[in-house]
């Protein structure tokens, strides 16, 4: 409990950084929400916008805008979407579940068969199975994840035809209960497939590294003087201990699957918050993007915290430092 | 010599420098295969790899892919190492002050990079970009921006095994500025695992150049791999070789380096060889 109250306090000064980082980014831009508003309106006077600068507190010395701006993002009022004439923390919010849903996927399919495959490999140390699989993971670890998808939809959706080439259901159906779930299911094939692939190999190389580490321990050594069979060493001793830095690993990774997922879900046009981020840069909309960057910061630090809490639980040998 | 040896020993480096030297090659040579503007019209639009003339294809402009793919080398290698240089660059000054003076700065100096690293890179990039205006210079700077923290925590790491030895100890009773004492005496003994990864950081800057240009954020007057396949992807149905092939060009440079990097590993630090 203890640990858990430390941690929390430890991520506190983060995402305050966060949310500084955050402003110093919005005064580096060209113009302020005033600027955008007569953009939009056509015309505007300088009176009316000196009057708008002092409503919205854009006249202060900037220390009491960065107070406001503060409070602001504590009750996680992110600010207001002009082009989608939304707050954008409504739009961000509409937005969250087909991510997590598709992030969720990725990281199942990705964790499963890396851990499969190294396993696999490690196993057959050195082997036409080892090479292979080795060769396999330094392919896609070297692809460039938008073309992997552009590429599987050349195959799949436009020759094949097994998938859809993009959305996240067919609307056109008005599909319900269990037929909805499995049209959402048909659509998210390809895009998981694609964002798990990086991840795939990252997690193929380190679970082949982490079994062969703890292949070489003392207690492996004592378990096969006391008679224990190779297989049963394998797969209850060796394997539980190998699997703990694949999952530390997967929770440090969910930075980097939210950067991949903006090319993902631009790809496919999933409806997600990468799809934001990329209509949002391209409508120019930097309140939006700073939303959805502030956001997926949070995200990241919510799940290093969860993953550390489990992790301390599951493995009393790690401490707070 | 030594080098050499360790190195030509893993035989997938020698594939990954002869595959690197090519590309390098080809991006110095684009000026005189393809002497004209990649942009340029260079005769039949969505013409299929082979026919009138195009060795890759046309794009629906009438762009020669080949061409694109040529010039893009040199956009994508110059980004690359451009932006490690700068991404090393800072995180030596950051990890050598951390770990050399410890205490108070390194703390300060540990924060911000934990900081760095918790922030989703690829999304801080694309808003680096974003605001600075896509250009080859803020492209560099958003690289490198995101990548320096693992070379500050690698320096830190050698700086604050090495601050205490002997031969450093020695240096101080000679009277040696702390300036001196880092840059001429720890620093080069800890070059080794900064120059790995460092042409593994040239990789993955590659991947994100690429990413940022096929969103739209490359540099509007320069060719690059990312842009022309960010530019074929609404051709997909009617033109796949548009974005197939810069995208193995990409795929290739890439697997290269890494394999270079491995390679340089294994040579450089012989003492890991036996891990993998």
């Amino acid at each position: 409990m203890r640990y858990v109250v430390k941690r929390l306090l430890q991520a506190i000064p983060i995402v305050l950084a966060i949310i500084i980082l955050n402003f110093f980014l919005l005064q580096l831009a060209e113009g302020d929400a005033v600027d955008v508003l007569a953009g939009e309106a056509g015309s505007a006077t300088p009176e009316y916008m000196a009057e708008l600068r002092a409503k919205f507190g854009l006249d202060k010395p900037l220390p009491v805008q960065l107070a406001i701006y503060l409070k602001n993002v504590m009750v996680l009022d992110l600010g207001y979407s002009f082009r989608h004439e939304m707050p954008v923390s409504e739009l961000i919010f509409d937005r969250l579940f087909a991510t997590v849903l598709l992030m969720t996927s990725t990281i199942l399919l990705a964790v499963g068969f890396g851990v499969l495959l190294g396993l696999v490999a490690a196993m057959g140390l050195n082997t036409w199975r080892d090479t292979a699989i080795s060769i396999f993971a330094l392919i896609t670890y070297a692809t460039p994840l938008f073309w992997v998808g552009l590429m599987l939809i050349v195959v799949f959706s436009l020759n094949l035809g097994w998938f859809p080439t993009s959305g996240m259901e067919n609307f056109a159906m008005f599909y319900e209960g269990w037929d909805r779930v499995k049209d959402i299911a048909h659509h998210l094939v390809l895009p998981t497939i694609t964002l798990s692939l990086f991840y795939l190999a990252l997690y193929t190389r380190l679970m082949r590294a982490s079994m062969l580490e703890q292949a070489g321990q003392d207690y492996v050594t004592t378990a096969r003087a006391k008679g224990v069979t190779e297989n049963r060493i394998m797969f209850v001793h060796v394997l539980r201990n190998a699997l703990l830095p694949v999952v530390t690993m997967a929770g440090v990774q969910v930075g980097a699957l939210i950067g991949g997922s903006v090319i993902v879900e631009s790809v496919f046009a999933w409806p997600g918050l990468g799809m934001l981020a990329f209509e949002a840069l391209f409508s120019r909309d930097l309140n939006l993007l700073l939303g959805i960057f502030f956001l997926s910061a949070l995200l990241v630090v919510a799940v290093n915290l969860v993953v550390d809490i489990v992790y301390s639980s599951l493995d009393p040998r790690i401490e707070v430092d | 010599m030594a080098f050499w040896k360790l190195f030509a020993r893993n035989r997938g480096a020698v594939i990954g420098l002869v595959i690197l030297v090519l590309i390098t090659v080809m991006a110095a040579t684009a000026g005189l295969f393809f002497p004209q503007d990649p942009f340029s019209l260079a005769g039949q639009p969505m013409s299929p790899p082979g026919e009138n003339g195009f060795l890759l294809g046309s794009d629906s402009l009438g762009r020669d892919v080949a061409a694109g793919i040529a010039h893009g080398a040199k956009t994508s290698l110059l980004i690359g190492l451009l932006a490690t240089l700068v991404a090393v660059f800072v995180g030596i000054v950051m990890g050598a002050l951390a770990g050399y003076y410890g205490g108070f700065i390194d703390n300060l100096l540990m924060r911000l990079t934990e900081m760095f690293q918790t922030i989703p890179s690829f999304i801080f990039a694309i808003l680096l970009v974003a605001i600075m205006k896509p250009s080859i210079e803020s492209i560099v700077i958003a690289i490198a921006v995101v990548s320096w923290p693992a070379v500050a925590r690698l320096v830190r790491g050698e700086f604050l095994s090495l601050r205490n030895r002997e031969f450093v100890q020695a240096c101080h009773t000679l009277g040696m500025s702390d300036l001196r004492i880092m840059l001429g005496e720890i620093l080069p003994n800890c070059l080794s695992p900064v120059i790995v990864i460092g042409s593994l950081m040239v990789a993955t800057a590659i991947l994100i150049e690429s990413g940022l240009a096929f969103l739209g954020l490359g540099d509007p007057n320069i060719m690059s791999w990312g842009f022309q396949i960010g530019a074929g992807r609404t051709l997909l149905r009617s033109a796949w070789w548009v974005c197939t092939f810069p995208g193995i060009a990409i795929l290739l440079t890439v697997l290269a380096i890494n394999l270079v990097g491995e390679g340089m590993n294994d040579a450089l630090n012989p003492r890991l060889r036996e891990r993998s």
